[in-house]
């Protein structure tokens, strides 16, 4: 069974916006999936339909085969310009993570248990936040608040995580390190990822298995093999790539996570 | 486009200038219609200022003697604001969710977040008094109610103003870890509003310990109950004490207030 089943899925904004078109595809247990395509292509509201944040018009989402048609600690998510609360701490933020799973008086007050408070600490660690357990996160850099974010994403004990551009609002430097902690957290814990990415060069560096759409429907789903630059033309279509793709990276299929049991699979 | 030499350059065209003067004279006639039929008769003002004298006279010195038996209603006026300003801002709360768009569950709620607001705030505290001294009897309790009453719609409105505008992503974000309803309010919209729930409540706290100096008019206690005891027996240097006492108060919660308020900044 796979873990995560899309079936058919459309999304109409309005009376004629089509931000998805009849995409189908399904994820493994623990594959780390990338999403690409142009700004519009449907790649958010493919997240946020996954994360159940935005309803579908049609078809169907299921996890594990479960129909997914709620928010659910099962499915974590990791946005774009980071959405952590600026007004508590990074470990507060973290904490948050773990609501689904406390009472009322616990989260008036905090008093989740020591495995909760332990799980956040831990998730901080993950992400190199320990010693800014303490600092406001309106005070930290958007690397740091995108960190906060993960590290709130992993308290969820999620079986799903999904990251919405997360480093569209990053510096180079920031993107490389909040990806090999994505990647790090996907692998260490197992978990099947989705992020939606516009850097091609960072999602042939990082990426396994790519997710391309274009206008709303998936042009391309494959690994990294199979990733070319026709498949690139294809999502980005009109779009000058050579200034997006490094010359020296276009031909290869090096990849940080070709560095973990490489999945099988085929381009479609 | 170039600058013609010599042109003769005007901030307002005709029409905007005959809009401008006609609002000016129905400004002008508004303030002469007003003044007309309240047919004040200025003999006083020419007399105030020896009647001025007169009573600064009668009220120096001060009854400092007076100075203990106004210490505990002095004390019963800030309890009075304090309480009143707690329960109102504890019932607000609530009523603040109801009266902003973005959290409110639908026009009904809305509707009614708003008339409680507009209800609050449209009856004069001293009015809420008179009302809750016929209901609860004259003392510091139907003071303290009458202040929590009034100062709902206050809160509420600058509060419910305060949560309309707070960023619905951190929100969202929360939503998105399968939080319930309630955590979600909690996590996503109260931090975002603590600063201004602080300042508002403090800020309010303020004018309700002005507004409890003359709850005593009524009977709603306080401090006001002495200042207009000491006017009906013509003690004019007992209510120079009071009055400066009530200037004392004021000042420090003005004080206590701003400092408050620029810490949570």
């Amino acid at each position: 069974m796979s873990r995560i089943a899309v079936t058919n899925l459309t999304k109409v904004y309005g009376d004629d916006t089509i931000a998805l078109d009849d995409v189908s595809f399904e994820i493994d247990e623990g594959e780390f999936v990338i999403v690409l395509g142009v700004s519009g292509s449907g790649k958010s509201t493919l997240l946020r339909c996954l994360s159940s944040l935005t309803s579908p018009t049609e078809g169907t989402i299921e996890i594990d085969g479960d129909e997914v048609t709620q928010t659910h600690d099962d499915i974590a998510m990791i946005f774009q310009q980071h959405n952590i609360i600026g007004q508590m701490t990074a470990y507060s933020n973290a904490l948050s993570g773990s609501l689904s799973r406390s009472d009322f008086v616990e989260s008036v007050f905090q008093l989740q248990d020591s495995a909760e408070k332990y799980r956040a600490l831990e998730a901080l660690e993950t992400v190199g936040l320990l010693e800014e357990a303490q600092s406001k996160a309106r005070n930290m850099s958007g690397g740091q608040q995108q960190r906060v974010g993960i590290a709130r994403a992993l308290v969820q004990e999620p079986r799903v995580m999904l990251a919405d551009e997360p480093v569209a609002s990053l510096d180079p430097g920031s993107s490389q390190q909040v990806m090999q902690y994505l990647l790090e957290a996907s692998v260490d814990r197992d978990l099947t990822t989705m992020i939606s990415l516009h850097e091609v060069n960072l999602a042939r560096k990082f990426g396994e298995r790519f997710i391309g759409l274009r206008d709303g429907k998936k042009v391309f789903d494959g690994y990294s093999e199979d990733f070319t630059i026709d498949i690139i033309d294809e999502i980005y279509g009109d779009i000058d790539i050579d200034g997006i793709v490094a010359e020296d990276g276009a031909d290869t299929n090096e990849t940080e996570t070709g560095k973990r049991a490489t999945k099988g699979g085929s381009a479609v | 486009m170039a600058v013609e030499p010599g042109r003769n350059w005007q901030r307002y065209d005709t029409r905007d200038r005959i809009k401008r003067l006609a609002i000016a004279v129905l400004a002008a006639a508004t303030v002469l219609s007003s003044w007309l039929w309240l047919d004040l008769d200025l003999q006083y003002v020419a007399s105030s200022p020896p009647e001025l004298l007169d009573l600064a006279v009668r009220m120096y010195p001060p009854e400092w003697a007076y100075a203990p038996d106004i210490v505990m209603p002095l004390i019963e006026t800030i309890h009075i604001a304090v309480v009143g300003t707690i329960l109102a801002v504890v019932l607000s709360i609530p009523v603040a969710f109801l009266a902003a768009r973005n959290t409110t569950p639908n026009r009904v709620t809305y509707a009614v977040g708003k008339l409680i607001v507009t209800v609050s705030r449209s009856v004069h505290t001293i009015i809420w008094a008179m009302l809750f001294v016929v209901m609860f009897g004259p003392g510091a309790f139907a003071g303290m109610v009458a202040i929590g009453v009034r100062s709902i719609g206050f809160v509420g409105k600058l509060l419910g103003e305060e949560i309309e505008e707070i960023a619905f992503d951190q929100v969202e974000a929360i939503d998105a870890t399968g939080a319930s309803t309630f955590q979600v309010l909690l996590y996503g919209v109260i931090p975002q509003i603590k600063p201004a729930l602080v300042g508002i409540s403090v800020y309010r706290w303020d004018i309700n310990v002005r507004g409890a100096t003359i709850l005593g008019v009524v009977g709603a206690g306080g401090i006001g109950v002495q200042l207009f005891d000491a006017v009906d027996a013509f003690q004019w240097s007992t209510v120079a004490l009071i009055l400066i006492a009530i200037l004392g108060i004021v000042l420090l919660s003005e004080t206590v207030s701003a400092r408050a308020r620029a810490m949570v900044r």
